[in-house]
């Protein structure tokens, strides 16, 4: 096709498919721009609400950026009746690599390893604070089973074979005078406010996942592990707890509630559940 | 037959292996257990589209209950009377779904039409081979893979209905028969399907490799092959060395359900209240051996997708790709890092948190070569004069959509973040974009661009633009949205979410969601239609419609047995000589001698 065979539709074709890639970087990022996350209710969720927020400005700017150039070089380039050899030498190609290079090396490694690590290494690295509230949290099919240590502070043995999912769902053993004060309850946490809580989860049967949405809380409750996690939370309220690890038929109703309450409320709430 | 497995330049040889070909045999050597490449890279294209219709009628039925939860639906009630009581969609049917929905699109879509079927296709055309090394090792992958897409497809109908512990089958769900429904036969024939289909791909990469090596024409060195070439080149040496493990997984889950070892599961297990007898094994093998095999095969996917965009572009920008060398070298960065970041995946699994710092370091390194290659394909635009065909629409989609996609993955790459979008629904948008998306849209530009040579007639062009419409605007509404749902807290793999507080909000972007999946579903019925009509009352195609320098282009429309004629062609060039200043003809097939043009790389 020589220049003066170039059909005429070129300029409109040319004015879509440019303003398509235009309007998706301008549409994209103007949905983007707003608040998202479920409100936050947890101190170390500060950090990850600041990594999220760092990304979704960075990562907007890029995406409205190669969206704007992508659009521009179409509507210009359509009707363009020669083709330029100008950019195209191996000094520019590698000049153009090493910038793009040194960019992205700042903006995801550096950005994110400098906002990221310490948010990450503070919280599965820093040792559990001495005034912590221990809870032990087991999943099943589909349920969370939770408990509180008592008194004693101490969890009274449990054993595979005294199992049974209505009398005793984790098998707590009668004889181990540590469980007498054991406080068990099925998909309701409470907790205090502003007081760090240790949640040590099980599994009984298939992985689940403990999700605190609000908390910006997720681990995978493996069957054989025990991994621990430390949260402080922020604000008194009710929030939801779900299952984010796909685990059966009900996954999508393996809801719990957490309920962070006043130091008072707290202890009258675990009072009245234990003299049950 | 003998395997033509001939050193370059012993052209003469191969040359006289054609003419015993020329007894044609019967309909069934030639069409159905043929030995051409070409021949089976359209059966994988056939095979693939048919698993993709299936696996898009799964989506739809996604999409009907993600959008109007527990809404009653009496015809498909009477269709599928197993999956819908009353009406109502059951939630072990749902599971089933999205596990097979996911299964047949990643290795029984992607993997056959992309990777099998133009690798077969186009391999030995672009590097000037009559066929790949091993003919008939190739025809036993295929179906081999025929086989393996039978199995998987059987398994809905059998007892209990087909797998549903998600495409990855996490154990112990899918280990546990008891533990959920389809954890019957059906993950049996799941584990038993993805054994043949790791199988049939195995050789199919060795194929890849030893054309690669030992097939290419006189002249053709490795930095004259396209780009093509190249990204089929490295994602099938990733498939052969990501494959296996998996293959062994496979073996062990299988042996776990069914002869009592206990490799994923650990003691303690209390499933539907009874007490296993397993001890020792542990769940998270299960996940690093699957990630080991499932991340490079994302680079398996979207490697081939890549290297198709940066062959079309140049065609249509009548002008060479923008830094051809610099995106061969990231091509082999991407493949190596691919293998070292598996561990991406299991961030919040329980997996030590240090290996999570690791992970996250070497993760946001793959960024690097990626963005420049991004970049690259962008920049071979400046300067180009740009024909909006189909093919280049549907290519510039992949530069798009490769770019959403990519930035999606910082946030996934980096524990940090990751805490909170696990198994969100913003992993599902990031996945759609990449594996689903870019290797999409590179497929469609892939079949347009190369049917004339494939079929020998050409397909509707104005069809295809509306077919690229319909397909790129609510693509990404779907899948975009999909991020900021997982913003939002919203798990993936839930049959309903009507029961949770703080997702209430999302209802209405599921609604807006479903609607323009369903438009993006029906408008693949436009491309259907297009493909089949063209297939028989398309345009003929002249050997060289696009104009483009690729060795495959030499031949003719379709190519014959043996693809090249008498001779093999002789390359003096590289693949992207395009408006050579001071020439008449704005492009140089590889095949022009230095005399009569210039070689300017």
């Amino acid at each position: 096709m020589r220049e003066g065979r170039i059909p005429s539709k070129v300029p409109v074709e040319a004015f879509f498919a440019g303003g398509l890639f235009l309007l998706t970087g301008i549409l994209g990022v103007a949905y983007g721009a707003r608040t998202w996350f479920p409100p936050l209710a947890s101190r170390h969720g500060a950090g990850i609400d600041a990594m999220l927020l760092y990304l979704l400005v960075a990562v907007g700017a890029l995406f409205l950026c190669g969206h704007v150039a992508l659009g521009l070089l179409i509507w210009r380039g359509a009707r363009q009746p020669q083709v330029t050899h100008r950019l195209a030498t191996a000094k520019t190609e590698w000049a153009l690599s090493a910038a793009l290079g040194l960019l992205m090396a700042l903006v995801a490694e550096g950005g994110v390893l400098a906002i990221g690590i310490p948010v990450w290494s503070e919280y599965f690295g820093a040792a559990p604070p001495r005034d912590a509230l221990l809870i032990e949290v087991t999943a099943q099919q589909f349920a969370w089973n939770v408990r509180y240590p008592g008194e004693d502070g101490v969890f009274g043995r449990t054993e595979t074979r005294l199992i049974d999912d209505v009398s005793n769902p984790i098998g707590i053993d009668p004889d181990d005078p540590a469980g007498v004060d054991d406080v068990t309850l099925i998909n309701q946490i409470a907790v205090p406010v502003n007081r760090p809580v240790t949640v040590r989860l099980r599994s009984k049967d298939v992985i689940h996942s403990f999700f605190l949405p609000h908390l910006r809380v997720k681990q995978d409750a493996v069957p054989g592990m025990t991994p621990e996690m430390v949260f402080v939370p922020t604000r008194a309220g009710t929030f939801e707890i779900a299952c984010a690890e796909l685990c059966g038929l009900a996954h999508y109703r393996m809801q719990g509630v957490l309920h962070v309450l006043s130091e008072d409320e707290f202890r009258a709430w675990l009072q009245e559940h234990g003299s049950r | 037959m003998v395997d033509v497995l001939v050193a370059p330049d012993r052209e003469a040889e191969v040359g006289t292996l054609v003419e015993e070909h020329e007894e044609q045999p019967g309909f069934v050597r030639r069409y159905i257990f043929s030995t051409d490449h070409k021949i089976i890279g359209i059966q994988y294209i056939l095979t693939g589209l048919f698993m993709a219709v299936v696996g898009t009628l799964l989506a739809v039925l996604i999409r009907l209950q993600l959008g109007w939860p527990e809404q009653q639906w009496p015809l498909l009630g009477r269709v599928l009377p197993g999956g819908f009581t009353d009406g109502v969609m059951g939630p072990e049917f749902y599971l089933a779904l999205v596990t097979m929905h996911g299964t047949i699109m990643v290795f029984f879509f992607v993997s056959y039409v992309l990777v099998s079927g133009f690798g077969n296709y186009l391999i030995p055309l672009q590097v000037g081979a009559r066929d790949m090394a091993y003919p008939f090792l190739n025809m036993l992958s295929y179906w081999v893979a025929f086989l393996s897409a039978g199995v998987m497809l059987a398994s809905f109908f059998v007892t209990g209905g087909a797998a549903a512990a998600g495409w990855t089958s996490y154990p112990p769900l899918s280990a546990v028969p008891t533990a959920v429904p389809g954890s019957g036969w059906g993950q049996t024939l799941w584990i038993l399907s993805m054994a043949l289909f790791i199988a049939s791909f195995t050789m199919s990469s060795l194929n890849f490799v030893a054309t690669i090596f030992c097939l290419r024409a006189r002249g053709m060195a490795m930095m004259r092959m396209s780009l093509t070439v190249w990204s089929f080149f490295i994602s099938a040496i990733l498939g052969l060395l990501a494959f296996p493990p998996l293959t062994a997984a496979a073996v062990m889950l299988l042996f776990d359900r069914h002869f009592g070892t206990s490799f994923f599961l650990p003691s303690g297990l209390v499933v539907a209240n009874e007490v296993l007898p397993h001890q020792g094994g542990s769940p998270l093998l299960w996940q690093h051996l699957f990630w080991f095999l499932g991340h490079p095969e994302v680079y398996v996917l979207i490697l081939p997708a890549l290297g198709i965009a940066c062959d079309i572009l140049p065609v249509f920008t009548r002008k060479p790709v923008f830094g051809y060398r610099i995106q061969v070298y990231n091509l082999v960065a991407v493949g190596v890092l691919s293998m070292v970041v598996w561990g991406h995946h299991m961030f919040v699994s329980g997996m030590s948190p240090f290996s999570g710092e690791y992970f996250t370091l070497v993760t946001l390194l793959i960024t690097i070569p990626m963005t420049i290659f991004g970049v690259n394909m962008i920049a071979s635009l400046w300067g180009g004069r740009l024909l909006l065909a189909t093919p280049m629409l549907f290519t510039l989609g992949v530069i798009a959509f490769f770019g959403t996609g990519g930035f999606g993955g910082l946030f996934l790459g980096n524990a940090t973040a990751d805490m909170q979008l696990h198994d969100t629904y913003f992993v599902v948008g990031h996945f759609h974009f990449m594996i689903g998306g870019v290797t999409l849209l590179a497929t469609f530009a892939g079949i347009y661009f190369w049917f004339p040579k494939m079929f020998g007639r050409s397909m509707s062009e104005a069809w295809g633009k509306v077919h690229f419409w319909l397909t790129f605007i609510p693509f990404f509404i779907v899948f975009f949205m999909q991020h900021f749902l997982g913003l939002q807290g919203m798990p993936r793999r839930y049959y309903a979410f009507t029961s949770y507080e703080f997702l209430q909000t999302t209802m209405g972007q599921n609604v807006v969601i479903s609607i323009a999946a369903l438009v993006l579903m029906g408008a693949q019925l436009v491309f259907l239609a297009n493909f089949f009509s063209s297939l028989a009352r398309g345009r003929r195609a002249e050997a060289n419609p696009w104009r483009a320098t690729t060795l495959e282009w030499a031949a003719e429309s379709p190519p014959p047995h043996g693809n090249f004629g008498r001779t093999l062609p002789v390359v003096h060039r590289w693949p992207y000589e395009y408006s050579v200043e001071g020439l008449e003809a704005d492009y140089t097939p590889q095949t022009v001698s230095p005399r009569e043009a210039p070689v300017t790389a």
